[in-house]
């Protein structure tokens, strides 16, 4: 701090100060703790507000655990976005050797620069293009149908498009870690197990997993947080039998009309992500600091 | 090369392509659809060729007003977050290391909330104070985790940064406003417009966080979406095929930028 002033003077150091206290207090902090109060406050109406019944209680918040269509959608958005997670590491992580292990540098600036693209892209974007392909008279049903693999076309739209469309549009969260943390992984170490008589199997499970263990977790962290908070896929390519918990936030707030209970489920949604994240690194033995980069 | 090895190559390469089309076939199908005449945006079967689509779209008032809504926002974003992240990292890279994690810590969280919870979490206080959704509202949620890469960004270029620039400077005589001005922040100058570029994109891309704080706006992304719901025709697509070629023209001419700025040898 002392630092700070010496640097850049009384007037400065203070405005920088100013900012980054709006910043941190008044749109990370107060937003927050707002929707924590109003998380734990019944939802009344505006004459009743600050009277007798206006108490603090985790009502709101045991309705979740008591109601059953949305606990089993909550729980299923747990599952399905660590299914997300999982699908688009199995996915990923071969490109990912292949680039930090056996590309050329030019196959490596082509390989970036082609998985760079589709991100620039937008997610909305990326979700039409999949509401298009899954259509029920779509190019892929088209395409099978043609080629004889299935009969009658099939309805894809539900849990199936929705994991497709999530694991395409969070590759590169999954990627670029897990490609970093793989790349610092010295080639003589894997030629040395090879020698060593281990096979390949073994060489990815006990000298490039451990090794890239940081850049894994990072990944998984990231894919699991987009996927639970994830509103358009579902959304767009989902089917009444596929709700995803974003979906019955949005309902509290816009449909039914009662923000404190809509504030105590994604109070719940966040405390989830945040337990997600820690535990991950917490298992993994990663930094924080070492997450964002 | 044994069998096994050339069969587990032949299935390698086999994987790379499938990779490879699983990327760019939804783009591609995408694009194409919107040269199609049929009503519904599809390729097969292909109903004939046509440009009309464009057409449509740009004769499609509502979606001029939501480009606008995202194009003022962006701009909005842009002169909120740029000075904010960059105060941040100058911030943070004054602090000593203890107290440096911990603001790290604190700095990155919201990278790590979900895009939902920042809306509605913003979207609950300024309820409290009297503002509903709207344009206000969406550019405030969205710097809230937008600051965090600018953030982000300028910490790595402040790490590459001699200090010793400042010293001397002040050593002859600057006032430190001065050094600010002619040292550090020349030095910070391509952070600052990667940056800036990055937070434009972020801005319009968003939705998750938009949805909830936009009252009654609708930026693209929203208007794409219930398009997508109420009466989804090629005339999207068009739309979808502008942005992608513009987003793609940016991230190239980012890239040379980039490229050149790192081949420049440092002054």
């Amino acid at each position: 701090m002392r630092d700070l002033y010496g640097r850049f003077g009384p007037w400065l150091a203070t405005v920088f100060l100013s900012l980054v206290f709006i910043w941190l207090a008044g749109m990370v902090l107060a937003p927050n703790l707002m929707m924590i109060d109003y998380a734990l406050r019944p939802n009344l109406p505006p004459a009743a507000i600050g009277g007798p019944d206006d108490s603090y209680s985790l009502d709101n918040i045991l309705y979740l655990a008591g109601e059953p269509t949305h606990r089993a959608i909550f729980l299923k958005t747990i599952w399905a976005s660590a299914l997300v997670a999982l699908v688009t590491f199995l996915v990923c992580y071969p490109v990912a050797y292949w680039m930090a292990q056996h590309a050329t540098t030019g196959q490596l600036s082509l390989a970036l620069l082609l998985i760079i693209i589709p991100f620039f892209i937008n997610e909305v974007l990326r979700t039409l293009a999949w509401f298009i392909i899954l259509a029920y008279r779509g190019p892929l049903n088209a395409v099978l149908t043609n080629l004889g693999l299935i009969d009658a076309p099939i309805r894809w739209q539900g849990d199936g498009g929705v994991l497709a469309a999530m694991v395409y549009a969070y590759i590169l969260f999954m990627l670029l870690p897990i490609y970093n943390a793989i790349e610092s992984l010295e080639k003589a170490q894997i030629e040395a197990a090879r020698d060593l008589g281990a096979s390949s199997w073994r060489i990815h499970t006990r000298v490039v997993i451990p090794h890239a263990k940081a850049g894994i977790a990072t990944g998984f962290v990231f894919t699991f947080m987009l996927a639970a908070g994830s509103y358009v896929a579902p959304a767009l390519l989902g089917s009444p039998g596929s709700r995803w918990f974003t979906e019955i936030i949005y309902n509290w707030f816009f449909e039914g009309g009662d923000w404190n209970r809509g504030a105590a489920y994604a109070l719940v949604l966040l405390v989830l992500c945040l337990a997600v994240v820690l535990i991950t690194l917490r298992i993994a033995r990663v930094n924080l600091a070492d997450v964002a980069k | 090369m044994s069998v096994a090895d050339r069969i587990f190559r032949g299935l390698f390469v086999l994987y790379l392509a499938a990779f490879a089309l699983y990327l760019f076939a939804p783009l591609i199908i995408m694009s194409a659809a919107a040269f199609n005449e049929s009503r519904f945006p599809t390729v097969i079967p292909w109903q004939g060729t046509t440009t009309d689509w464009f057409g449509a779209m740009s004769a499609d008032r509502a979606m001029w007003r939501s480009l606008w809504t995202s194009v003022l926002v962006a701009a909005c974003v842009v002169i909120v977050v740029v000075p904010v992240g960059t105060a941040a990292a100058l911030v943070l890279t004054s602090l000593h290391a203890r107290a440096r994690s911990f603001a790290y810590a604190v700095m990155v969280s919201p990278l790590l909330t979900p895009g939902v919870v920042i809306g509605i979490s913003t979207l609950i206080l300024w309820r409290q104070l009297g503002v509903g959704g709207g344009v206000f509202l969406i550019v405030l949620a969205q710097s809230t985790f937008i600051i965090c890469y600018v953030m982000l960004m300028v910490t790595a270029r402040l790490q590459r940064f001699d200090r010793t620039q400042e010293e001397a400077a002040l050593g002859l005589g600057a006032s430190r406003g001065m050094v600010f001005r002619r040292v550090t922040l020349p030095f910070l100058k391509p952070a600052l417009l990667a940056s800036g570029g990055l937070a434009v994109l972020q801005s319009i891309e968003n939705y998750n966080t938009t949805l909830f704080v936009r009252g009654f706006e609708t930026p693209l992304t929203v208007f794409i979406a219930t398009k997508v719901r109420t009466g989804l025709t090629p005339a999207v697509n068009a739309l979808a095929l502008v942005i992608i070629v513009a987003t793609v023209l940016g991230a190239i001419a980012y890239e040379v930028a980039r490229r050149r700025q790192a081949a420049r040898p440092r002054a």
